[in-house]
């Protein structure tokens, strides 16, 4: 046995290593509850925001009767389209064998995670009567398209919790016996958290099957739960909104935002959280091609959404489609459409910018883009109804946010950033197992056989010995 | 219906066709409730006003749902006052029978609006907040314009149906679509998928919010309106139900709207009270419904503007102000 031997001690100096490196970061130093203080302060002013609008009804918003679904209902698509990427990245590329996902992986979901958890609640800032939110269950019904929404975007939210979980458990296990001082509950959380795990044979047999079904099965979720969200309007007569490619349309511009999304969650994590030599320029160079792809893949879908309606040229898609090109929305459309797609695209096929620095630039912009892309989808197809609007007060015709509703609209960004926030400050953001494992698979040429690996026993000994 | 009859009194005529059915689904309605409270199922017929009893001996005649006379003490009988959940039960279920339909003749109208008023009279809304609204009309520049009340065309395929999460508007089997401001939770998705704009929110609270503190919600006149959901014309489901005419097709001086029962295939003038057949009527001046390509089936139907006043002159514009 002294092979297998040799090799446990070596992936476990490994592991020693990685996990320093990543467990690092794992506390509450001043930076993060300074960071939690200020994100807490706007979340303050943001409530204080919606206690108005709760008293005084959705009146203190510019919506209207014309204009009845605006900036809550363009933010809750944002925030369903970013969260895909936890499926894209963990499910898509992972299960087709990309190696360089695995560190990334992780970041995903956790995007995934904050994101669709709070997608639901902005629903309920939109809603006129949030008191009443009890009567989706008791009368819900099913030829709803709101409640396939609410179906499915909580599922994808527990699927992509536990897919954010199953495969942190084994690091979970490692971390416990390293966390020495950091408080109790944390130790105690992850003792708990790690519900045992010791590596052995049978239980890395059961968390490989659970995490492979999960990441079949978030697949079909993940893309019913936008074309849902899709069919919110694409269900609809409206022009702008009357589209059969509403589904495709959307889930593609998803992976969009949510990629870059991820990018810049990298490159922070990199910077501050000093992971240079996990999240390297390779991996930023992979993931930046993804976007590439994945910008590319909108852009076909793009045309298709303009060009067709715009050949035919029926009466009221003309009138939509002028607005945009030509129109009030023009410089909101073209900006979006330059900056935020077709110039990055661009820039990506460059190998030098395929570079942690000027990529997280083009993420940004892409990223912004990509919420005014979803304004522009929600908002002025409404604007030209089928019928004229007549004998009513000139702020209903044109649509313009309040300042409350815009603080509103910030909570659920602040929100998820406490989430993003909280999740990788009090656990491992990068797998460090996996690591450990490529690496000694990178040194020794073969796979660590994890089942001869007993790390609480490894453990165990060692505290003996040192109690000696 | 024969001829003459009609001629006679046509409304009358009619009316107590209505009345029929009707009082047989009230009575319906009443035993429903009323059985589980008054001894014996019987229930009390809100027609008879309520008397004191002289001597307590004295009995009077009551007809109960299964269509039996029975007699109970005179003393006993209550005036009838129909609580939120009959209101709720028998708004849901509209009125047996019917199909009602409205006809809007457009080459009648000169903008009165007084079915605007009469209408936000009844259902307590503000000048800008529409059941019914009329617009100006223009199909292409070198037609005149034209004016067209639009109302809530109750579509037999309604989108608003379709798409409510709490099956809070509601399609009836008279034809009505109706809210139920006591569940809707305000998503609004029913005004994004109606195409005819029919639909309004009250983004603030309603204009007779204080006045109508207390009162009865009623499904079929959607007052007290409700903060924070929706309304919409309600083709006067309050007023059908009592055997008269929507508040919109009454107060019209210029003879606009008929308002009727396809089944019966006559439709009433709300200004000159003449009866008319619908199919004829249709036909004759060549109806169509709006935006029908749709597929929306449509309740309301139109008659062509024809005979259009040529140089169209719009009055002045009233300029409309948000008010709390
Ligand atoms: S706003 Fe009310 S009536 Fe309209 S779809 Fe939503 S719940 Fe139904």
């Amino acid at each position: 046995m002294t092979t297998s031997h040799s090799g446990s001690t070596r992936y476990r100096e490994r592991v020693d290593s990685v996990s320093k490196d990543i467990l690092r970061n794992v506390r509450f130093n001043q930076g993060f509850i300074l960071w939690m203080g200020f994100l807490t302060a706007v979340l303050a002013v943001c409530l204080f925001a919606y206690t108005i609008q709760l008293r005084k009804g959705l009146g203190v918003t510019g919506l209207r009767d014309i204009t009845s679904w605006g900036m809550y209902i363009a933010n809750f698509v944002f925030f369903v389209a970013t969260s895909l990427v936890g499926m894209l990245i963990s499910s898509v590329l992972g299960l087709i064998g990309f190696k360089w996902v695995k560190p990334i992986a992780r970041i995903a979901e956790i995007i995934a995670v904050a994101f669709a958890s709070i997608a639901g609640l902005i629903i309920i800032s939109d809603m006129g009567r949030p008191d009443r939110l009890p009567n989706v269950f008791i009368y819900g019904r099913v030829q709803s398209p709101i409640l396939w929404d609410v179906t499915v975007v909580t599922t994808y939210f527990l699927v992509s919790l536990m897919l954010w979980f199953i495969p942190m458990i084994p690091d979970l296990a490692i971390a416990k016996t390293r966390l020495n001082g950091r408080p109790a509950f944390l130790v105690k959380a992850y003792e708990l958290l790690s519900i045992n795990w010791v590596g052995h044979k049978k239980q890395v047999k059961t968390l490989n099957e659970a995490g492979r079904i999960l990441l079949i099965l978030i697949v079909p979720l993940a893309f019913a739960i936008h074309t849902v969200t899709s069919w919110l309007f694409a269900v609809t007569p409206r022009a702008g909104w009357d589209s059969s490619i509403f589904g495709p349309y959307f889930i593609s511009g998803a992976f969009v935002s949510g990629t870059s999304a991820v990018i810049i969650a990298m490159f922070f994590y990199r910077k501050s959280y000093k992971l240079e030599k996990y999240l390297t320029d390779f991996h930023f160079e992979k993931i930046g091609r993804v976007l590439a792809l994945v910008s590319i893949v909108y852009i076909y879908f793009n045309i298709n959404e303009f060009l067709v309606p715009g050949y035919k040229l029926k009466t009221l898609d003309e009138i939509h489609l002028k607005e945009l090109l030509a129109g009030e929305y023009a410089p909101l459309f073209w900006g979006v459409q330059l900056l935020g797609l077709l110039i990055p695209v661009i820039l990506l096929l460059f190998k030098q910018f395929r570079k942690p620095l000027p990529m997280v630039v083009i993420a940004s912009f892409v990223l912004a883009a990509s919420w005014l892309k979803r304004y522009i989808i929600v908002v002025p197809p409404q604007a030209h109804p089928f019928l004229p609007v007549q004998n009513v007060p000139v702020e209903w015709i044109v649509y313009t946010p309040t300042l409350i509703e815009i603080a509103i609209s910030v909570a659920p960004l602040v929100l998820a950033l406490m989430i993003i926030t909280i999740l990788s400050k009090l656990f491992p953001v990068l797998p460090i197992h996996e690591l450990a494992e490529e690496e000694t698979l990178a040194v020794d040429g073969h796979e660590t056989d994890l089942a001869h690996i007993d790390e609480t026993a490894v453990y165990n000994e060692e505290k003996k010995a040192n109690n000696n | 219906m024969s001829e003459k009859k009609k001629k006679e009194n046509p409304e009358d005529s009619k009316i107590d066709e209505i009345l029929e059915s009707s009082r047989r689904d009230f009575l319906k309605m009443v035993g429903i409730v009323g059985a589980a409270s008054v001894a014996g199922g019987a229930a009390i017929y809100s027609g008879y006003r309520h008397e004191k009893a002289k001597s307590s001996g004295e009995t009077i005649k009551v007809l109960t749902e299964d269509n039996r006379l029975v007699e109970i003490p005179k003393d006993q009988v209550k005036d009838y006052k129909p609580d939120l959940k009959v209101l709720q039960t028998r708004g849901r279920l509209g009125i047996k029978g019917k199909k009602w339909v409205m006809v809007i003749d457009l080459s009648k109208c000169r903008n009165a609006r007084k079915c605007v008023a009469a209408c936000q009279g009844a259902h307590h809304l503000r000048p800008y907040e529409y059941h019914i609204n009329t617009l100006v009309m223009q199909e292409s520049k070198n037609t005149p314009a034209y004016y067209m009340p639009k109302t809530c065309q109750h579509c037999d395929n309604p989108p608003c149906v379709s798409v409510c999460p709490v099956d809070a508007t509601f399609k009836r089997q008279d034809g009505i679509v109706l809210i139920d401001n006591e569940r809707c939770i305000g998503c609004r998705f029913c005004m994004a998928a109606c195409p005819y704009s029919a639909r309004m929110f009250h983004w603030q609270e309603p204009l007779d919010a204080e006045a109508d503190k207390g009162k009865e919600y009623d499904v079929e006149l959607n007052v007290p309106q409700k903060k924070g959901t929706i309304s919409k014309c309600l083709f006067s489901a309050d007023r059908v139900r009592e055997e008269t005419l929507p508040y919109c097709v009454s107060a019209c001086p210029n003879g606009v709207f008929y308002f009727g029962d396809e089944n019966e295939n006559a439709v009433t003038n709300g200004t000159t009270k003449e009866t008319v057949m619908l199919s004829e009527l249709l036909e004759k001046n060549a109806g169509y419904r709006i935006l029908d390509e749709l597929g929306t089936k449509p309740r309301v139907y139109y008659l062509p503007p024809k005979n259009r006043i040529f140089d169209f002159k719009q009055g002045p514009a009233t300029e409309y102000k948000e008010t709390t």
